[in-house]
């Protein structure tokens, strides 16, 4: 599904990344693990397509529409509500049944009671739980995930792993967190970036 | 079709943010009205037709500019430029719903503008009524695609007007020459004409380079 030989980055002088060789099988399940600063974020950022390598070379076999990115930011727009936000990225991926989807992730995450309000008014867990709606909307292949645990409470860190188990070996997954040991159990690869 | 239906997904998604925040139409309606008054009190007496051209042209710039520097806010403020640049539609698509958003805005702004302007200094003929829309074309086409870029650097406020400007000038040229009519201008159609071109080429050029801006 993914395979990186050398990769690197650098931007301008500063060089954040360097030599990562990464093969991840379709339906693997590989954890990147490192201090802040270590790169992961530029990493993942590579994998899902938003960035570009200045060293070494990416093959994804993913196309844009199957690769699904959870990054520290949300992307979704806080003026609009929860609908709203589904609704637009629904219909630029177009998602098939888009409501019935919409509506089936929305009462997953706990969030169908507060759909119509605006995000700017949800608390971090619940605009996190929102990302992850959005992450999981169109069904991607490929599941780039940047710290998804982060502001989640406990019950919403529960229906994350319910989510994670239900899709292990039916989608391919690369995780970057600061909590290996959540995700052991589903690892099927590990990377440790050094500082 | 679909490019279409994503097109109008996100120029809806502009409108409604727009209208949940106001924060750009207000500005603008404001500022062309201020401008137009301040104009009134400037240029006292009876001032000609080819001066207050100029003024119209002006107004309607800067309006354009203040509507231009807010077209990328949610997303630089929001970061969710990654969203849009991740979904599989064409990125063009992003540039033209922006673009659309950006003239309903401006179209808003010059209903109160072009009155303004009979009132204080001449009547608005169909001439200059069809300038104001291809210059409107224009303004929000090259200035959207300007913003794109600009919004992605530490200098965005200052770089917008640096880089619009000197590419605006074609369009006040066009556009003056259109609305000053005889006698000054013989033929006000053929800067019509030239405004239409200008359009059409910078529609070309930005929608065929807008997926360099977004991308890295």
């Amino acid at each position: 599904m993914l395979t990186a030989r050398r990769l690197g980055k650098r931007y301008g002088e500063k060089r954040v990344l360097r030599g990562i060789d990464l093969a991840l099988p379709r339906g693997g399940f590989h954890v990147v693990t490192g201090p802040n600063g270590a790169g992961k974020t530029t990493l993942l950022r590579i994998c899902a397509g938003l960035a570009q390598p200045t060293e070494g070379t990416i093959e994804r076999a993913a196309a844009r529409a199957q690769v699904g990115y959870l990054g520290h930011e949300p992307l979704v727009y806080r003026e609009l509500t929860a609908l709203e936000n589904l609704e637009l990225y629904g219909r630029l991926y177009r998602v098939p049944e888009r409501r019935v989807r919409i509506g089936m992730l929305l009462e997953r995450f706990g969030l169908w009671d507060a759909r119509h309000e605006r995000v700017a008014s949800y608390s971090r867990g619940m605009t996190q739980r929102l990302a992850l709606c959005r992450v999981l909307l169109h069904e991607p292949e490929l599941l780039v995930l940047d710290e998804p645990y982060s502001a989640l409470d406990e019950a919403g860190a529960e229906l994350l792993d319910a989510q994670l188990n239900e899709l292990r070996g039916e989608r391919t997954f690369l995780l970057a967190t600061h909590d290996p040991a959540r995700v052991e159990p589903l690892a099927t690869g590990a990377l440790a970036l050094a500082s | 079709m679909s490019y279409v239906r994503d097109v109008g997904a996100l120029a809806r998604k502009d409108l409604l943010l727009e209208l949940r925040a106001r924060d750009t139409l207000p500005a603008m309606l404001l500022f062309v009205a201020a401008t137009f008054v301040i104009f009134h009190f400037a240029v006292p007496g009876a001032p000609s037709r080819l001066e207050t051209s100029g003024l119209l042209w002006i107004a309607i710039l800067f309006t354009a500019l203040l509507g231009l520097g807010r077209a990328f806010v949610p997303e630089r403020e929001q970061r969710t430029m990654d969203g849009l640049v991740l979904a599989p539609c064409d990125r063009s698509a992003i540039w033209l719903a922006k673009s659309i958003a950006t003239l309903a805005f401006l179209a808003a702004a010059e209903v109160v503008a072009l009155p303004l302007y009979a009132l204080f200094f001449h009547s608005v003929g169909g001439t200059t009524v069809a300038a104001v829309v291809l210059a409107d074309l224009g303004i929000c086409g090259v200035g959207t695609f300007l913003g794109a870029m600009a919004v992605a650097t530490r200098a965005r406020d200052l770089l917008l007007p640096l880089l619009f400007l000197p590419l605006a000038m074609p369009i006040v040229v066009g556009a003056v020459g259109a609305t000053v009519g005889a006698p000054v201008v013989s033929s006000p159609g053929r800067y019509l004409g030239f405004l239409a071109l200008y359009d059409l080429l910078f529609a070309v050029i930005c929608w065929a380079s807008f997926e360099y801006v977004v991308a890295e």
